[in-house]
């Protein structure tokens, strides 16, 4: 017989006010946190979204590198998306999303006013946030969304804050203001140049190495990002975080279906993730894993194509 | 009791077993001999009074017969389905010996159904009043829905705290709508709800808040009736090729997320071809029969004993072999072989022998050297266990678990090292059956009433 230890509370840099878990949830508890309308929706770029939607309960216990399963209608997927911000005191949360599959589309259909379906978190574990030191912060994409909390929550920490964005092209760069504020230095990077300078993010960031010591790097984006990141960082001996986001079903460990191979072992990435030591990945299973369902995604969107 | 033909029913998701009519029920109910010492009640875990509500139905009083059920057992429609009962009630039958055991279960099953279909449903409860004491319940399965309803019929206002976006527990994503409909499901739920129980889903207790939250914001008991959802895997190699599936995750997608009707609805799922079935208990013969209804051409389950020893309901094992299902016994997969793109094409496999007797009494299996041979397969589906998911015991300061991770409770009450925490089901016996978790919920309900009397008592 023995007792787990509960997770020690994290300092969670001002990412969100108050104790996550020994608020009171008097006054939460009715069915009215459980109305999950959008009270913003706002284009960030042509395919990018950002949306607050209302849920106080995630709201008061969500720490960054957490995230949320959401079911926009009544016969989607489940899918997982990163929580960008908590408000506690609105009781909203932001999520950011590309649309690129039949659920985000669904999702990205919906108008200010609605409500989603279904909405659960906040899921998995929060980042571990230390003082490391300098620390680069990489995002890609849609990452950046994914990046931008865990880079405030950083600085507040104490860390140098280097952030390294970049997207295939102007048009596709997000967040590029609010990571400039999370950061002590932001380098912006597009593949063709149309912003910032004219190349990848592993580029800026062999650069960064170069010029001065980096102590821990955090890599959110697209998988060939993160695999390249964390070979350059291997070289480097920088010690390296990546955030994975594998299919998953249920987000709580019951499925198995977001097994991911790490250090040689299996791990569930919606319980023991979605944050992984990037030198461990195995991202030759981990590319198999995501492309699973690839022909089916392509049917789901032609079954939808006509339909809103 | 009629079924589905088997060529038929092994390509549909309707019910396999369409139940007895009144008079097929009536003949049945005669056989019962009516035993002064009722040995077929020792057999049942909620000690419904069965040679009673037998005579009833021999007497074609069919409201009585049902309300002697329901005293017992609140989710009768559900257990006259899915119980083991060659192993509970009608093990101690005394027919058994003469020509078959009366049919117990398939006449609970006939009450509960006569009784949803022709009685009117009861009105709405009376809210509980303002200052009833609050107890949340945390898991909508069998455990937690039993507890709650026999909590708000006491008067106490129930809320109950479910993760998934729908209630029922392994009834709502394990069990496959074959062998029980979702009607069905959906109205014992629906029973429950009209007791004035309050059902909050999408909520990870352990996550969204935690055990110690409720106990601050004015909860007070709580019940953990979280289940066993964890899956295990066998780790052999290639376990992580696309193709391998928990059991869990096959059938949670096809039951809860519906995607046998992909792409209408948006949960997809790969349509297995050449399936191997990895266990032999419920679990797997779900699995291997949901297979061949999304249009398998071979599923095959593979075992590492003897038919013997397997754990499935013996209706089960005799349905999964009449609607074509294959048999590799003694057989235990060593590694998966993918191609070159991550997808599983073959299993290797190992023979079997039985040895000795382990410490379950059952003879343990070794492997015979150098009898390895490969199987085609595009699809695994892995069914050899699932234990209680650690978050609860991860986020719940104090609770004192077992090592494989059960909560440890009183076995009559349930009460856990928590004052006012209680817990039952497969969260604290591993995974066991319906029943056992209903008789869990019901005795811990008992046991809230005491505690929150004595609470109030002394407040
Ligand atoms: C495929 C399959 C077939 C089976 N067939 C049979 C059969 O034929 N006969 C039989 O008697 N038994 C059968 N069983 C076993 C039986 O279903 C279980 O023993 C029974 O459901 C256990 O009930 P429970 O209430 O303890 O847990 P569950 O039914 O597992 O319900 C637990 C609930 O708690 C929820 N939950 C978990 N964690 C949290 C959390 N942190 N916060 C909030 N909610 C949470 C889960 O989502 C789930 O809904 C089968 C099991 C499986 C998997
Ligand atoms: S999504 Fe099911 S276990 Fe992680």
């Amino acid at each position: 017989m023995h007792t787990d230890a509960p997770h020690s509370a994290r300092k969670s840099g001002d990412w969100i006010s108050g104790n996550g878990h020994s608020c009171r949830l008097e006054g939460l508890l009715n069915p009215s946190s459980y109305r999950f309308e959008i009270l913003e929706k706002e284009r960030l770029s042509e395919t990018v979204v950002r949306m607050v939607i209302r849920a106080p309960l995630v709201a008061a216990s969500a720490r960054p590198g957490q995230f949320l399963l959401i079911r926009p209608l009544e016969h989607s997927e489940r899918i997982p998306l990163t929580i960008s911000h908590a408000d506690r005191s609105e009781g909203a949360i932001t999520i950011i999303f590309q649309e690129v599959g039949a659920t985000t589309r669904e999702l990205g259909a919906l108008k200010q006013g609605q409500t989603v379906k279904d909405l659960v978190g906040p899921l998995g574990t929060p980042s571990d946030i230390r003082r490391f030191g300098t620390v680069a912060c990489v995002g890609g994409g849609v990452g950046i969304a994914v990046m931008l909390p865990v880079a405030r929550a950083l600085r507040q920490a104490g860390n140098r804050v280097v952030g390294i964005i970049g997207a295939r092209t102007k048009d596709l760069l997000i967040l590029e203001r609010e990571m400039s504020e999370a950061s002590d230095e932001l380098i912006v990077m597009t593949d063709d140049g149309s912003r910032g300078g004219k190349g990848l993010v592993t580029d800026a960031l062999a650069d960064l190495a170069g010029r001065e010591r980096v102590d821990h790097c955090y890599a959110i984006g697209p998988l060939p990002m993160m695999h390249a990141v964390c070979r350059l960082t291997k070289e480097k001996a920088i010690p390296t975080t990546v955030s994975l986001d594998p299919v998953m079903v249920d987000g709580t460990g019951m499925c198995g279906g977001c097994r991911v191979t790490v250090g040689g072992e299996a791990k569930f990435t919606c319980v023991d993730g979605p944050e992984f030591d990037g030198h461990l990945v195995d991202w030759d299973t981990l590319r198999a894993r995501k492309s699973i369902y690839r022909d089916e995604e392509r049917l789901a969107l032609e079954a939808r194509s006509g339909k809103t | 009791m009629p079924e589905q033909d088997p060529q038929v029913r092994a390509r549909n998701f309707d019910e396999v077993a369409l139940g007895y009519s009144e008079d097929l029920a009536v003949e049945e109910a005669t056989r019962c001999l009516a035993c002064k010492n009722k040995p077929c009640v020792r057999g049942c875990p909620v000690n419904i009074d069965i040679p009673a509500f037998i005579q009833l139905v021999a007497e074609r009083r069919f409201k009585e017969a049902a309300e002697v059920v329901a005293q017992a057992n609140a989710l009768a429609a559900i257990c006259g389905r899915v119980c083991p009962q060659e192993e509970q009630c009608e093990k101690y039958c005394v027919m058994a010996r003469v020509n078959g055991p009366v049919a117990i279960g398939r006449l609970e099953r006939f009450v509960a159904d006569w009784a949803r279909e022709n009685l009117p449903q009861n009105g709405d409860r009376p809210q509980p009043s303002p200052d009833a004491q609050k107890v949340a319940v945390v898991g909508a399965g069998p455990a937690g829905l039993t507890c709650a309803g026999d909590l708000a019929a006491k008067g106490y206002r129930v809320c109950v705290f479910e993760a998934l976006h729908e209630l029922g527990g392994v009834l709502r994503y394990g069990i496959p709508e074959f062998r029980l409909p979702r009607s069905i499901l959906d109205a014992q739920i629906e029973s429950i709800r009209r007791m004035g129980v309050e059902f909050y889903t999408n909520t990870v207790v352990g996550r969204t808040f935690t055990i110690q939250q409720l106990l601050e914001s004015g909860f007070d008991a709580v019940f953990i009736g979280t289940g066993a959802g964890a899956p295990v895997f066998l780790n052999i190699p290639g376990e992580e090729l696309n193709g391998v599936y928990a059991a869990n995750e096959f059938l949670t997608r096809v039951n809860l997320m519906n995607a046998k009707d992909f792409p209408v609805e948006g949960t997809p799922l790969k349509r297995p071809r050449r399936c191997a079935v990895i266990g032999a208990g419920n679990t797997a013969m779900d699995a291997a029969r949901t297979a061949l209804r999304l249009g398998a051409e071979e599923v095959t389950i593979v075992y590492r004993r003897s038919r013997e020893e397997m754990p499935a309901r013996a209706e089960e094992l005799h349905h999964a072999e009449e609607e074509g299902v294959k048999f590799q016994l003694l057989t235990n997969p060593v590694e998966f072989i993918g191609d070159e793109n991550g997808w599983l094409q073959r299993m290797r496999c190992i023979r079997m022998e039985l040895g000795e007797p382990d410490e379950s009494g059952r003879r343990r299996p070794h492997p015979v050297p150098g009898s390895e041979f490969e199987m085609e397969v595009d699809t695994a589906i892995i069914a050899v266990g699932q234990t209680p998911n650690p978050l609860i015991r991860q986020t719940t300061e104090g609770l004192a678990v077992e090592k494989w991770g059960g909560i440890v409770v009183d076995e009559k009450t349930g009460a856990t090292s928590i004052p006012g925490v209680f817990a039952g089901g497969d969260v604290a016996t591993g995974a066991a059956t319906v029943i056992t978790a209903m008789g869990a919920g019901r005795r811990s309900a008992i046991a809230i009433d005491e505690y929150l009397k004595a609470k109030r008592g002394t407040s």
